[in-house]
């Protein structure tokens, strides 16, 4: 018969030879390989007190951002629920009232914005769908929890806070390439 | 007899008894840092330093937990059958010379619980009724899994017993004399029986690695096929007895084999160092011990090594290949003795 591959091997039963037969040289052998293990350095770490690095373009939890004075950039156009194929993004638009400027960039604003974290594919589709620079994945991980509720996120978790010392950095994010793209004149509202 | 003597005896063998439970308390812990090393993990490291209270946690953990007697099992076997292990790891300890005479103030103090005249056959003797233990307890346990688990015990102890006799018989045509003392008195300097004798030896230590029931011969205990074997129905401090009889065994056939053919408490270039006998007593203790702790390595290092044998494989190498070569090594021993007469 014609071998499919080119990997296939001819099975050989071939008596042992007396060396191989004793086993004695094979178990040094093997023992070699155990003692040279032992000095190795470890695949594990000791985890709560070190962790893994992550990757730079990491994809993790989500953040909604605010610009330099506070204010959501989120503006609830719905393209990161149009892009997003996992359909894990929903959101209730509202109209920003007078006095609350501050609040919000522009007119209109996310009355609520939600994320079904277990249906969330962290592929970043909606970032890249944003055209106000609203949305990022960060390298933070989504915690663990025992029901199914606590994963839809809402902007509680999802929004970053006021402070600008607790801000999310995200310029891990935005790398040189992405940076020269929204360099273009088309985006220059977003600044 | 005077009363220093008994004295004497009865704290060195409390001593002893410490030491032997230390050592296997801390061969368990041994065995995981081992085990997680070869497989490039850490091992136990959360229990204080290194992990070293891990032991205690362990114990306790035993001691802690519910203690089940099966309604169909025999009550009185049930509890002996790890009793009996434990007594009979134990019991082989006696005999080992631990050291050389200490002398203080005109008295000698031997470093040896009982020099008995035949005390290779007195090993023997505990490692052969430590089958008992095994068997009682796999056959109390009303539990085909635990039945299976000891019938392999059994059969395979007495199969290993035979080539580790065999070997030894070859040794004792060497040594002239049964008495473990005179055996390591003969081993001074680097006359190692373990060079005398290299084909006994490995004969030994495969048969001391089959009679303690560790891999590559850990059958009757074997967690996928028996799941646990003879102690499936055991649980709390009677399954730990178990447990720590094995490290025992493995202690103290560790101290036999140091003992036979790694020259006991002899170190090299003995006479050269120039100290008082008493310090060179206490340096032979110490030295006795790292050689027991080297060959409890090995035989950790032996478990993670090789995969377990086959049930026809180990009787197949028990009978028909260590028998032979033993009996090999004693006609061949002779007959060396016979014509060139070295003796």
């Amino acid at each position: 018969m014609q071998a499919l591959t080119n990997r296939s091997k001819v099975v050989s039963n071939k008596k042992m030879s007396f060396m191989e037969r004793i086993y004695l040289p094979a178990i040094v052998n093997g023992m070699i390989i155990t003692i040279g293990h032992f000095f190795r350095k470890k695949a594990t770490i000791n985890y709560p007190e070190e962790t893994r690095e992550f990757s730079k373009i990491y994809r993790g939890q989500h953040v909604l951002k605010r610009d330099e004075q506070g204010r959501e950039r989120c503006t609830a156009c719905g393209l990161c629920a149009v892009a997003c194929p996992a359909e894990a993004i929903t959101m209730i638009s509202a109209e920003r009232k007078p006095g609350e400027e501050h609040l919000y960039r522009e007119e209109k604003y996310a009355e609520v914005y939600e994320i079904n974290m277990l249906r969330c594919i962290f592929c970043g589709d909606c970032e890249e769908a944003c055209p106000k620079e609203a949305i990022f994945l960060t390298d933070r991980t989504v915690a663990s929890e025992y029901e199914r509720q606590p994963f839809v996120y809402g902007k509680d978790i999802l929004l970053e806070p006021l402070d600008s010392n607790l801000r999310i950095d995200i310029s891990a994010r935005q790398t040189d390439s992405v940076l020269k793209f929204k360099q273009n004149k088309r985006f220059a509202h977003n600044k | 007899m005077d009363w220093t003597l008994y004295i004497y005896k009865t704290v060195f063998l409390l001593i002893i008894v410490l030491v032997t439970l230390v050592v296997a308390m801390y061969s368990t812990y041994g065995e995981r840092k081992v085990a997680a090393f070869m497989q490039d993990r850490r091992g136990p490291n959360r229990a204080g330093l290194f992990g070293l209270l891990q032991p205690l946690a362990d114990g306790v953990k035993m001691f802690m937990k519910e203690e089940i007697i099966p309604l169909t099992a025999n009550r009185k076997l049930f509890i002996l059958g790890p009793s009996i292990a434990m007594l009979t790891a134990m019991l082989t300890g006696v005999v080992i010379p631990w050291g050389g005479t200490i002398t203080i103030g005109g008295r000698e103090f031997s470093m040896q619980i009982a020099d008995l005249n035949i005390g290779i056959l007195y090993v023997f003797a505990m490692v052969s009724i430590g089958v008992y233990g095994i068997m009682i307890g796999g056959w109390a346990s009303n539990n085909k899994y635990a039945l299976l688990g000891s019938i392999r015990a059994a059969s395979q102890m007495i199969s290993y017993e035979l080539a580790m006799g065999m070997s030894i018989i070859a040794l004792i045509l060497t040594t002239g004399t049964l008495s473990l003392n005179d055996i390591v008195v003969q081993q001074h300097g680097m006359h190692w029986n373990v060079f005398y004798q290299p084909l006994g030896f490995l004969i030994f230590l495969i048969c001391a690695f089959a009679e303690t029931n560790r891999a590559p011969f850990d059958l009757p205990e074997c967690e996928t096929e028996l799941i646990g074997g003879y102690h499936t129905e055991y649980s709390s401090m009677k399954l730990g007895f178990y447990l720590f009889a094995e490290y025992i065994n493995m202690f103290i056939s560790s101290a036999v084999i140091a003992t036979l053919y790694f020259g006991g408490y002899n170190m090299p270039f003995i006479d050269q160092w120039g100290l008082s006998p008493n310090m060179l007593a206490m340096l032979g203790t110490f030295f006795f011990f790292m050689k027991i702790f080297f060959l409890i390595f090995l035989f950790m290092w032996v478990r993670w090594t090789l995969p377990r044998f086959r049930y026809d494989q180990l009787m197949n190498l028990g009978w028909k290949k260590l028998m032979p070569l033993a009996i090999f090594n004693i006609v061949a021993t002779g007959a060396f003795y016979y014509f060139t007469e070295l003796k």
